[in-house]
């Protein structure tokens, strides 16, 4: 059963937000085909561990940045693609968290239970079938932020380089 | 001086080998079925990825236990049998095993291969233990979380085998191997079918004023306000009102997870042989750190320094750590 959310709190008019969503999810559709295509070829074994969630529509919501992405992991066809957040296209599960937060869990810095516990990670919906994502994804050697970061090569290293060192800074923080 | 053996828990491939090269002496891991505790979906190991994992582990010296820790129910044995069988052929160090009639099987048709008794049999006093280890040569057991450290001393002077602790992670015990909380909530028992609080069963639902509540099968157990740590959807941890509290109160169990890494020289004096760090269910990057912090702090005892583990607690649950039962009987 499609699950539908309300955004009371995100879905507040935001201009800027508003007019640039339409132009960005068009703008980022082949490259995000590319990323979910590739990853599906190098990691099969996640298909495995998904088990009937191969089907399911999840939407991945980093709240800082213009656009929400849906995923729908199906090895036949996968999907992965920005959508924006006014009009969420139908799904089951969502999971929503800070941009800094998602990329910590998909560069396998973080773990999903403690990021949960303080509450900087929210999951809706159907929660068997984003246990079942997380622990798929978790099951990669190295991690799927690495993964997506080679397919660009250098310039797409150096955005993980810059993404981790900020990662880095913000674990120090939090630890002093 | 105990070997202080670090057992550290695996959920999936990609976890074991981070667990063995973050230091772990051992690993535990299971079946991709109800035949162990950790029944979670996306979870667990096939038959070729246990093959697999056993050849990396043995390679870099650690060893496998495969926990077969759940109860088969009456007449339908099969599935604990073939898990068995299949991790004699593939070399598994140990079985982790709670139910006398895997026990038997085991110690039977595989006497050559080690037998722990996992937490689930509940076995915390010399006489059962000595039962289990006379019975079916029992190597090692894992006791309950309810003891304190003068008990374990007692205890370990009493009994023919090795004593397992848990050190870290969940502390969510009741009476380990008996609760029926979830069984009676959602139909799906922990100890038969290997899971509490079913994800198929939780949903978290989000609140006008940013408030979660956790429901398992339509029930809402906890209500988390904007700016309070979260904690596992399990019957044991939820608030509840009651005529007493009717603001609501952990009647069972706070969300709160066991850290006993200032307790380690004391419990290795004590005669705990090897410490169990909780959490199959949890990601590498988890397992990289608790691991890590735990080997350095084994290391740093057996060298006579003092350990040093800081930076654990992000990793508990509501943010929160206790020494338990081990520190003292007036816990809850
Ligand atoms: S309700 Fe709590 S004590 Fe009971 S099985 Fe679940 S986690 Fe364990």
């Amino acid at each position: 059963m499609a699950y539908s959310h309300k955004h009371e709190v995100l879905n507040k008019a935001n201009p800027l937000t508003d007019l640039t969503a339409p132009a960005l999810t068009v703008l980022l559709a082949p490259l995000l085909g590319r990323v979910v295509k590739s990853l599906s070829r190098k990691h099969p074994a996640i298909f495995e561990r998904l088990g009937p969630h191969t089907k399911t529509g999840y939407i991945i919501d980093p709240t800082n940045l213009p656009f929400a992405l849906f995923l729908q992991p199906d090895p036949e066809r996968p999907v992965l693609r920005a959508v924006a957040r006014r009009a969420l296209p139908a799904h089951e599960a969502l999971i929503r968290g800070s941009f800094d937060t998602l990329f910590e869990l998909i560069d396998a810095d973080a773990d999903g239970d403690a990021v949960f516990f303080s509450r900087d990670l929210i999951i809706e919906g159907n929660t068997e079938a984003v246990v079942s994502l997380r622990n798929a994804l978790d099951d990669v050697d190295g991690s799927i932020a690495a993964d997506t970061a080679d397919l660009f090569g250098p310039p797409g290293r150096l955005a993980l380089g810059f993404l981790r060192s900020r990662a880095d800074a913000r674990s120090q923080r939090s630890s002093t | 001086m105990t070997l202080a053996e670090l057992v550290c828990p695996a959920g999936t491939p990609a976890a074991l080998r981070t667990a063995v090269d973050a230091g772990a002496d051992t690993v535990y891991c299971g079946f991709r079925n109800a035949t162990n505790a950790r029944n979670f979906p996306g979870l667990n190991f096939s038959t070729d990825e246990l093959a697999t994992a056993v050849a990396y582990a043995h390679a870099k010296g650690s060893k496998v236990l495969l926990a077969l820790n759940t109860y088969p129910p009456a007449g339908q044995v099969d599935l604990w049998r073939e898990a068995a069988d299949t991790g004699a052929r593939i070399g598994v160090d140990a079985f982790i095993v709670a139910d006398m009639g895997v026990a038997r099987y085991i110690a039977t048709k595989y006497p050559e291969i080690r037998l722990h008794l996992s937490v689930q049999a509940a076995a915390s006093s010399p006489e059962a233990i000595r039962y289990y280890c006379e019975s079916f040569g029992v190597k090692r057991v894992v006791l309950p979380r309810i003891l304190t450290i003068p008990e374990i001393r007692r205890i370990a002077q009493e009994i023919p085998c090795e004593i397992e602790t848990f050190i870290f992670g969940n502390h969510g015990l009741m009476v380990e191997g008996r609760c029926s909380l979830t069984n009676y909530v959602t139909g799906l028992s922990t100890n038969m079918d290997g899971v509490c609080s079913p994800a198929a069963d939780v949903e978290y639902r989000r609140e006008g004023d940013g408030a979660v509540s956790s429901c398992l099968s339509g029930y809402v157990i906890d209500r988390f306000g904007p700016d309070e740590m979260a904690g596992y959807p399990t019957i044991c941890k939820g608030r509840y009102q009651a005529p007493h509290r009717p603001e609501g109160y952990y009647a069972f169990e706070e969300p709160v997870s066991l850290n006993l890494a200032r307790l380690l020289p004391e419990l290795i004096d004590a005669g705990v042989h090897a410490f169990k760090i909780e959490g199959r269910q949890r990601s590498k990057s988890y397992v990289r750190n608790v691991v890590s912090a735990f080997r350095n702090a084994v290391d740093d005892i057996r060298a006579g320094r003092e350990a040093n583990i800081a930076g654990l607690l992000q990793l508990t649950e509501g943010g929160r750590e206790t020494q338990g039962a081990f520190e003292t009987k007036k816990w809850r």
